[in-house]
């Protein structure tokens, strides 16, 4: 699945340096505890940002408020011009504009792999069937999965399903794509032909926010990496200076968790 | 077993099915809009409304047919309503099939996880698109077999109407015990024809259980 994937697909620009994503001073509270705390962060357009800390650190939450999933208690989340708010008529129009992957793929069980990826673009942009089959049919090959059109998801693996909810995404022509740990709950040889789409996508030069636990995909993917501890931004560089020079020394633990002293080395040093 | 008893009186039980089958059936759909009405009054949460319906439905749950039949046939004369006996008939299986429809549905939303609304949700659906594409076909593929139960159930409970000398299939029956003290073929006759009514309701109700489960239903 290497080589040049997806490409021409529409829905960006590749015109970079402009503000496409905006959080200033978020705050967001689930009854007494503090999630997010005063959070600022500007994504520009085509840049990939990776999301990363440890769980329960607000990462999570961070995506489902840009989404407008959850409301927000404090500050302003703008997409371009326009504020996302839970409460704004607009809602839909700006939900359109950003897509979403879920960790648990989340695709309609009721539906065919190709019925899922039409659905949104049919109902909610009325655009017409056969354009958007052909586009579907066209990016479901680039998955490797064109012949999986008519089957149920719950005859897919869990890396198929993951391809065909990207693909899903897609369809709709976001602006900026957020990924909630999309391979956390696939078995590990089937996190590469997720990742591999990824990897395509960001090639390609879409607007990516990447929360994941996979550092070594962050560091390949990312143009940032930001660090999240107790609802905070911590760390906020690139992928070069935060895995090999991390500033605070909460990144520091939370990096060395990755890696693992060897026994055999262990061993040669007693002797 | 006298054939000629039971030739001579088949029409009789014909005529009999008949009643039982249009009072079932126009109970059956009451039901199906009551339970309709309540189970998305509780599932979206109205105030007030949500509370009354939960009161009807542990009334209604919680009490014999028979006695919600008599209320209805001797109670409401009292209060100045007039009905016959099969409005009666109706309106007491709609009543009591009402509150099982409404937790057949009730409980297929709310098994539908609530991620599967935001998923529909992040792809710019609004609440009406959502509901009818994603969340009602879902909901209803898992309602499914309590609802056909339901059915089932219902269709049988007409056997009480009897008792409020509707001339169903059970009052014909008894009828003609009482009359000819012929119970073997009376009562044979009784059983074949709740199982002509009943038993392709079982099968359609299978047919649509399976259809459900292996081939999807809706958008």
């Amino acid at each position: 699945m290497a080589g040049p994937l997806l490409q021409d697909v529409p829905g960006q620009d590749i015109a970079c340096g402009q503000a496409l994503l905006t959080m200033e001073h978020v705050t967001k509270r689930f009854e007494e505890s503090l999630i997010l705390d005063d959070i600022s962060l500007t994504i520009q357009k085509g840049e990939v940002i990776v999301l990363v800390g440890s769980s329960g650190c607000g990462k999570s939450t961070m995506l489902r408020c840009i989404n407008a999933l959850e409301p927000i208690q404090g500050g302003i989340i703008r997409l371009g011009e326009e504020q996302i708010d839970p409460k704004s008529r607009g809602l839909t129009s700006i939900r359109q504009k950003i897509g979403m992957v879920f960790q648990s793929y989340e695709l309609f069980p009721h539906m065919t792999v190709l019925d899922n990826i039409l659905l949104a673009p049919m109902k909610v942009q009325k655009r017409k069937k056969a354009d958007i089959t052909e586009e579907a049919v066209i990016l479901l090959e680039r998955v490797g999965l064109k012949e999986k059109a008519g089957c149920f998801p719950r005859q897919l693996s869990g890396g198929q399903k993951q391809r065909v909810a990207i693909v899903r995404a897609l369809c709709m022509h976001p602006e900026l794509m957020l990924f909630d740990e999309v391979t956390a709950a696939l078995d590990p040889e089937m996190v590469r032909e997720v990742l591999d789409v990824i990897l395509a996508l960001a090639a390609q030069g879409r607007t990516m926010l990447i929360v994941t636990h996979e550092m070594q995909f962050a560091r390949a993917v990312a143009d940032r990496v930001l660090f999240l501890d107790k609802g905070k931004i911590i760390e906020n560089a690139p992928p070069e200076e935060f895995f090999e020079n991390p500033k605070t020394e909460r990144a520091k633990q939370f990096l060395n968790t990755f890696s693992f002293e060897t026994v055999k080395g262990k061993d040669k040093q007693g002797k | 077993m006298s054939l000629e008893f039971i030739t001579k009186y088949l029409p009789l039980y014909e005529k009999a099915a008949w009643l039982t089958v249009r009072i079932g059936f126009a109970g059956v759909v009451l039901s199906i809009v009551i339970g309709l009405l309540c189970a998305a009054i509780q599932y979206y949460r109205i105030p007030v409304l949500s509370g009354l319906t939960a009161v009807y439905i542990e009334l209604s749950r919680n009490t014999p047919l028979l006695v919600q039949l008599f209320f209805l046939y001797y109670g409401l004369p009292k209060i100045g309503v007039r009905t016959d006996a099969q409005v009666c008939g109706m309106a007491g299986l709609a009543f009591l099939g009402g509150s099982y429809m409404a937790e057949a549905f009730r409980s297929g939303l709310e098994a539908v996880e609530k991620i599967q609304m935001e998923s529909a949700q992040s792809l710019g659906m609004n609440r009406y698109q959502t509901m009818r594409y994603v969340i009602l076909p879902q909901a209803f593929s898992i309602s499914v077999p309590a609802f056909v139960a339901n059915v089932i159930f219902l269709l049988k409970e007409t056997s009480v109407f009897s008792a409020i000398s509707l001339m169903d299939l059970m009052f014909t029956a008894k009828d003609l015990i009482g009359l000819y003290y012929k119970m073997t073929e009376s009562l044979f006759l009784l059983v074949v024809f709740y199982l002509i009514i009943l038993l392709p309701v079982s099968i359609l109700g299978a047919a649509l259980e399976r259809r459900v489960r292996y081939a999807g239903f809706g958008a």
